[in-house]
């Protein structure tokens, strides 16, 4: 069951978009399995997860290109699932832009409002405060093979914004773009839809992507929502095995709860002993995993002092023994692969924030790994 | 020597086909300006059987005939063409569908022979029944469209399973109903297909000999239908006339036709190019 948190600018409002129990059934297959969801009107919600996993099915049935089994999505209060995509006040941008290869750029805009039958002159000036809005003025005469792929992302986006609608779909929108420009224009993108003010669903299997431009991200797989949060939540806080995974890099220790008390909780792992700051709902026994974030890690040559602990019940805890089997120093961090006793292999990131001699670890040296027990994250399933 | 026939063979071969194709065109427009009636021997020049052309009724009449029928089959070809077309590309499940499938591509590979029979049998049967078609220009166009239609809906649906679906998808989601999104989006994107499926029933339609055989009427002949008969008579040079100045229109046609899509090409490419040499004019996102 997929939790609901309402997200809040400025005051707590209703929720724009609700999507209650959908359900889509192709055969035996269950490609959206019982999805919940809120969403509050100005918000960019971002659907993540990996082929597969229902979030463009979804998608498509927000847009009306697929019916639902069942279940009901409603928007300011309406129920969409009876209307056909050329009746719903939601426009998407597709992944694949589909610009009509046959009209110009301003004739792509202007589509959806001479559908609609709004008068020329009215036309004419929503179509250029659109095209002004994405910086294309010139181009209006253009047809789009006569664009670059960053020019035709911004048609599409012209056009799907044109109506004004009240819900707007992004399919994996920076999917099509080369990396260098996928990052100048995930901020540029952010800017022009919280200009606009339009509530957005967008689906991606970018990560980065995600975090970047949504304010709050749902995480889905197997056509469930495993987690939904802000991305910092769904970072730092992951409820299962899976969302702390796929988000990032993480290390896992599997183990068992030897002291279960209500402000702390030892767990005995294969390297290691877990001293974790908080308590758990869990029984003495119970098998667990402890997710360990690599930037919340660090690593020395010399044995751990009792100085660098934050709290004294830590001392020899949330520490185990290794040797760097890797190294990649990136410029601005550096990773280590550390082996464990066990064989398990943690991974490391260190800043490298002095420029000279901050490290002078490398491949075969034996090291200690270690960090802070409220930095790890407790998982039971 | 194997270096020589090496460079050399390429060159000759292509010659020696060219000879094959085009040599007995070439002979029969020489011909044509032939003095007198003889085909051995070129006696001279003239263009006495071009005056006889203008002067025989039957050539005249074949030939409009022709044009009609062919202009008749094409138009009907392409619009019969294009919705089996759409039938057999948008709807991959329903009942009959390799019936249907077989049936519209069947004229494709059975001979002309057979199909002239059988369409003539079941025009015979029909008219003894309801007392209509009576044999003639209505009869041809229908047997021809039977044949055209196959190769237009070949031609539409190739093109047709290139459209990337996305842009009636595109059409839907900015408020066009299913009518509107198929004139205004898919039939400009399949335009050309279409074209060219009617030139191609338009060019069969004109050339066939067989089928129009079968079904024309008394007095109702296409042009190669006259041109048959001649030929059957006797050599009569007037017929020469006759194919070459259709051998000119056409070539005048192609040639024309040919430098205008390659006009369209190079300044499809230079557009395309246009995108990338932009100078970037501002700091945002290109």
């Amino acid at each position: 069951m997929a939790q609901t948190e309402t997200y809040t600018r400025a005051a707590p409002v209703a929720p724009f978009l609700q999507i209650q129990h959908i359900v889509k059934q192709f055969d035996d297959v269950f490609a959206v399995d019982d999805v919940s969801l809120d969403i509050a009107q100005g918000e960019i919600f971002a659907l993540l997860g990996s082929s597969g996993c229902g979030k463009s099915t979804l998608l498509r049935m927000l847009a009306g290109f697929e019916a639902p089994t069942s279940g009901q999505i409603l928007l300011a209060g309406q129920d969409i699932v009876g209307l056909a995509p050329y009746e719903r006040p939601i426009n998407m941008m597709f992944q694949s832009y589909a610009l009509f290869p046959h009209l110009t750029v301003w004739e792509n805009v202007a589509f959806g409002l001479k559908r609609d039958g709004m008068p020329k002159d009215q036309i004419e000036e929503r179509v250029t405060q659109m095209l002004d809005l994405v910086q294309l003025k010139q181009y209006a005469k253009r047809k789009p093979h006569q664009l670059s792929g960053g020019q035709q992302q911004r048609v599409a986006l012209a056009r799907s914004l044109a109506k004004r609608p009240k819900l707007l779909l992004l399919d994996e929108p920076l999917g099509a773009l080369d990396a260098k420009l996928r990052q100048r224009t995930q901020l540029e993108l952010v800017d022009i839809i919280e200009r606009v003010g339009v509530t957005c669903v967008m689906v991606t299997h970018d990560q980065e992507e995600a975090m970047t431009m949504a304010t709050r991200i749902g995480v889905m797989s197997e056509g469930k929502i495993l987690q939904i949060g802000k991305p910092a939540e769904i970072y730092e806080t992951p409820n299962c095995l899976f969302v702390a995974d796929f988000i990032g890099t993480v290390n896992i220790f599997n183990g068992a709860v030897e002291v279960d008390e209500a402000d702390h909780v030892i767990i005995a792992a294969a390297d290691c002993k877990h001293y974790v700051s908080h308590g758990i709902t869990g029984t003495q026994g119970m098998e667990v995993h402890v997710a360990v974030r690599p930037e919340k890690m660090s690593i020395q040559s010399e044995p751990v002092t009792d100085a660098q602990r934050e709290l004294a019940a830590e001392v020899g805890y949330n520490l185990a023994q290794g040797v760097i089997t890797e190294l990649a120093y990136l410029g601005s961090l550096t990773t280590y692969h550390v082996k464990l006793a066990s064989g398990l292999v943690v991974k490391v990131t260190h800043t490298n924030d002095a420029r000279h001699g901050s490290s002078s670890l490398t491949w075969g040296d034996a090291v200690y790994v270690w960090w802070f027990g409220s930095d790890v994250v407790v998982l039971t399933r | 020597m194997y270096r020589l026939v090496q460079n050399y063979f390429g060159r000759v071969w292509l010659v020696l086909v060219f000879l094959f194709l085009y040599l007995p065109l070439l002979f029969m427009v020489v011909f044509s300006f032939n003095s007198s009636r003889q085909d051995a021997v070129f006696t001279g020049f003239s263009l006495r059987w071009y005056e006889a052309l203008a002067r025989d009724n039957k050539i005249v009449e074949g030939f409009w005939l022709s044009l009609q029928i062919a202009l008749a089959t094409g138009i009907l070809s392409a619009v019969l063409g294009t919705f089996a077309a759409f039938v057999l590309v948008r709807y991959l499940r329903f009942t009959g569908r390799t019936v249907f499938s077989g049936m519209v591509n069947a004229p494709l590979v059975m001979p002309e022979v057979v199909i002239g029979l059988s369409l003539l049998l079941l025009m015979v049967g029909i008219q003894n029944v309801f007392g209509w078609p009576e044999r003639g220009l209505l009869t041809i166009v229908l047997g021809h469209t039977l044949l055209g239609m196959a190769y237009a809906m070949v031609v539409v649906q190739s093109r047709l399973l290139e459209v990337d679906r996305s842009i009636e998808e595109a059409a839907m989601d900015l408020g066009a109903r299913p009518a509107q999104v198929f004139f205004l989006v898919t039939l400009p994107n399949i335009a050309q297909a279409i074209l060219a499926g009617f030139l191609l029933s338009f060019t069969l339609s004109f050339d066939d000999v067989v089928i129009s055989e079968f079904l024309s009427g008394p007095g109702v002949n296409t042009l190669p239908q006259v041109i048959f008969g001649y030929a059957r008579r006797g050599i009569n040079p007037t017929i020469y006339a006759a194919a070459t100045l259709l051998i000119s229109v056409i070539s005048i046609a192609v040639v024309v036709y040919s430098i205008w899509v390659a006009r369209q090409a190079r300044r499809r490419v230079q557009e395309a190019q246009q995108a990338f040499s932009e100078p970037a004019a501002r700091a945002s996102y290109a």
